[in-house]
């Protein structure tokens, strides 16, 4: 297999007694997605905030294209190209979307007003809008606080946010959780969208026929650690699942 | 209108005036449904209930005593009294806003004001170099106990209400300390009459610096970086530090920014009394938080404007005035505004938990 885009190398996590994470192996390529599938607390999220910069690894390394790096915080993750959908999405419920789609990276007025930190509040209702019609997402009214929003809409605006400032690599923890039939469907084109524009996908889910429906590639955890890495075109639920409850163990397969 | 309950809250409605930038010109066809969302939002927002409320007030009493009540020398008299408290309000609504909470306000004044009249002494003379440098001085002391208590809540991750209750006993006792209890005389005349009591244009000048304040920090709230960073952090501290926003570093600017007005408010009740009030400022961080809250600003953070801050300022004032006037006992004015002050705080309650039945977080 060639260099993959992001690879994280015998990553441990602990939590007091509690070992989220062994010595767990991870790899995605550019322009596929990758499925990263395991029972509840087989480490999933954990292993997602430390490649995003919200956990420290108490030891393991993490290569980006091909050269060691560090993710100590968000922004360092953020410089990398890297974008995250939360589970409990990071949404801010008391601004409006266009608040939330740009937290931290806030449009600024042209010239002095700029300067003196003055926000460009048309320009990001703007784009905001653009983002969401390009997405499919139906919002009336933007100016509305997220709070207000359905939970199908609060997870549109996240994931919306990932899709507009993603570079290299997004993650995806249970995006389509609280969506309805028909905005899990535009989720999912809008990740294979993202993937066809050659940037790497990493699927968190528990929704097995989802995952086999986008996945290329599924990476399985178990108690911590990489139990099997399985082309999607190749491999049957059954085998998903018995990878993951423990009846099987491959190792690399893919 | 008001058929339309919960959409109105939005901070960046309560912004008011200043959230809403003037719409391009090149984007007519959003133009229309911006104004209307703006007008809904106004118009369904707390502030604007206690908006209407302050007026009721004010009508009712110009309807009893007008002729005593609704007079330029009256409402200057309401004005200047309002002053000092709506330099510390604006402070107060930064930190409300950031979920925070900040005791030692009045403490931080008086303090403020013990040290600018030290400065002033020891400079002597009464002329502006004097009040210059010890106006410098008490506004840097205000300032260093703001940034003292931003770094206890962010560094030492001790709760914002026992780290200001803390610096509330430091600060004072300080400055009982540095006078021995006794509150220093001889500020600089010319402080007095020009600040103090001098006008321009028939406005005081407490009151226009008051103002000046309170616009100035509309206008930060509710249409720069800095306010959208107090709303994020006051909404979702987390989600602001995922985005990449130095949550703690901005904790202590809101902090120390409170602190500073407190200084500032130290400054004007200095020019005001001639003297350093210390036993005069105990209740002005409850006063501060009440008007914050009369005005909007939920204590859940996330959500509050300085504008309503402004109004929940004039709600008591207007009431210790118009009860004075009409010869009713003036202790009626502190039954009123605790009432005044649940209710707001019980609708907010009331919305949280429509919201939270929306499936919120």
């Amino acid at each position: 297999m060639s260099e993959a885009l992001l690879e994280a190398r015998g990553i441990t996590k602990s939590y007091g007694v509690v070992r989220a994470l062994w010595e767990a192996d991870f790899a995605v390529n550019a322009g596929e997605v990758a499925a990263l599938v395991g029972d509840n607390g087989a480490g999933k999220s954990t292993l997602v905030k430390i490649l995003a910069g919200t956990t420290e690894p108490d030891a393991g390394e993490i290569w980006f294209e091909g050269r060691q790096v560090t993710v100590p915080t968000p922004v360092a993750a953020r410089e990398l190209g890297i974008e995250t959908v939360y589970q409990d999405l990071a949404l801010a419920p008391e601004l409006d979307p266009a608040a939330n789609l740009f937290l931290g990276r806030e449009l600024l007025r042209p010239g002095l007003l700029g300067k003196l930190g003055f926000l460009d509040k048309p320009a990001m209702r703007r784009r905001t809008n653009q983002a969401f019609a390009d997405l499919g997402i139906g919002l009336q009214d933007t100016g509305a606080m997220v709070a207000n929003l359905s939970g199908g809409q609060r997870q549109s605006v996240a994931v919306s946010r990932a899709a507009t400032w993603v570079d290299k690599v997004v993650f995806m923890d249970e995006p389509t959780a609280a969506l309805g039939v028909v905005q899990s469907a535009r989720v999912r084109d809008l990740i294979r969208k993202v993937r066809d524009s050659g940037i790497a996908v990493v699927l968190i889910s528990h929704n097995l026929p989802e995952v086999f429906e986008l996945a290329d590639r599924i990476e399985v955890l178990r108690l911590g650690r990489r139990v099997a890495r399985l082309r999607a075109a190749d491999t049957t639920m059954e085998q998903v699942i018995a990878a993951m409850t423990g009846a099987l163990s491959t190792g690399d397969a893919a | 209108m008001t058929s339309a309950p919960r959409d109105g809250e939005s901070r960046s409605g309560g912004a008011g005036g200043v959230s809403a930038p003037p719409e391009d010109a090149a984007a007519p066809a959003e133009a229309e449904p911006a104004v209307r969302g703006l007008l809904r939002r106004r118009l369904t927002e707390t502030t604007t209930w206690t908006f209407l409320i302050l007026l009721g007030i004010v009508a009712g009493f110009a309807v009893l005593r007008f002729e005593a009540f609704a007079t330029a020398f009256n409402f200057r008299n309401i004005a200047v009294d309002a002053s000092g408290l709506s330099i510390l309000a604006v402070g107060m609504t930064f930190v409300i806003i950031t979920a925070g909470i900040d005791l030692s306000v009045g403490s931080m004044l008086v303090f403020s004001g013990v040290i600018a009249s030290k400065v002033m002494l020891a400079i002597g003379g009464g002329g502006w170099g004097a009040i210059g440098a010890g106006a410098v001085a008490g506004l840097a002391a205000g300032l260093a106990w703001g940034v003292v208590n931003g770094l206890l809540v962010t560094k030492a991750r001790v709760p914002p209400l026992i780290v200001t209750l803390g610096t509330l006993g430091m600060a004072l006792g300080s400055a009982l300390l540095i006078t021995g209890g006794i509150d220093a005389r001889g500020i600089p005349l010319q402080l007095i009459t020009t600040i103090g009591i001098g006008r321009v244009a028939g406005v005081p000048y407490v009151v226009i610096i008051a103002a000046v304040v309170a616009a100035v920090g509309a206008v930060v709230l509710g249409a720069t970086r800095f306010g959208r960073y107090t709303y994020a952090i006051g909404s979702n501290a987390e989600a602001a530090r995922r985005a990449g926003i130095n949550v703690d570093r901005h904790l202590i600017k809101v902090y120390a920014l409170s602190g500073f007005l407190a200084g500032l408010a130290g400054m004007v009740s200095l020019a005001r009394f001639a003297t350093t009030t210390i036993g005069g400022h105990s209740t002005d961080n409850l006063a501060a938080i009440a008007a914050v809250v009369l005005g909007g600003t939920s204590l859940f953070g996330g959500i509050g404007t300085v504008l309503g801050t402004v109004v929940g300022v004039f709600i008591p004032a207007v009431l210790q005035n118009g009860f004075v006037i009409l010869g009713v006992q003036p202790f009626w004015q502190q039954v009123a505004v605790g009432a005044v002050l649940i209710v707001a705080v019980y609708i907010d309650q009331l919305k949280r938990r429509a919201q939270e039945r929306g499936g919120r977080r």
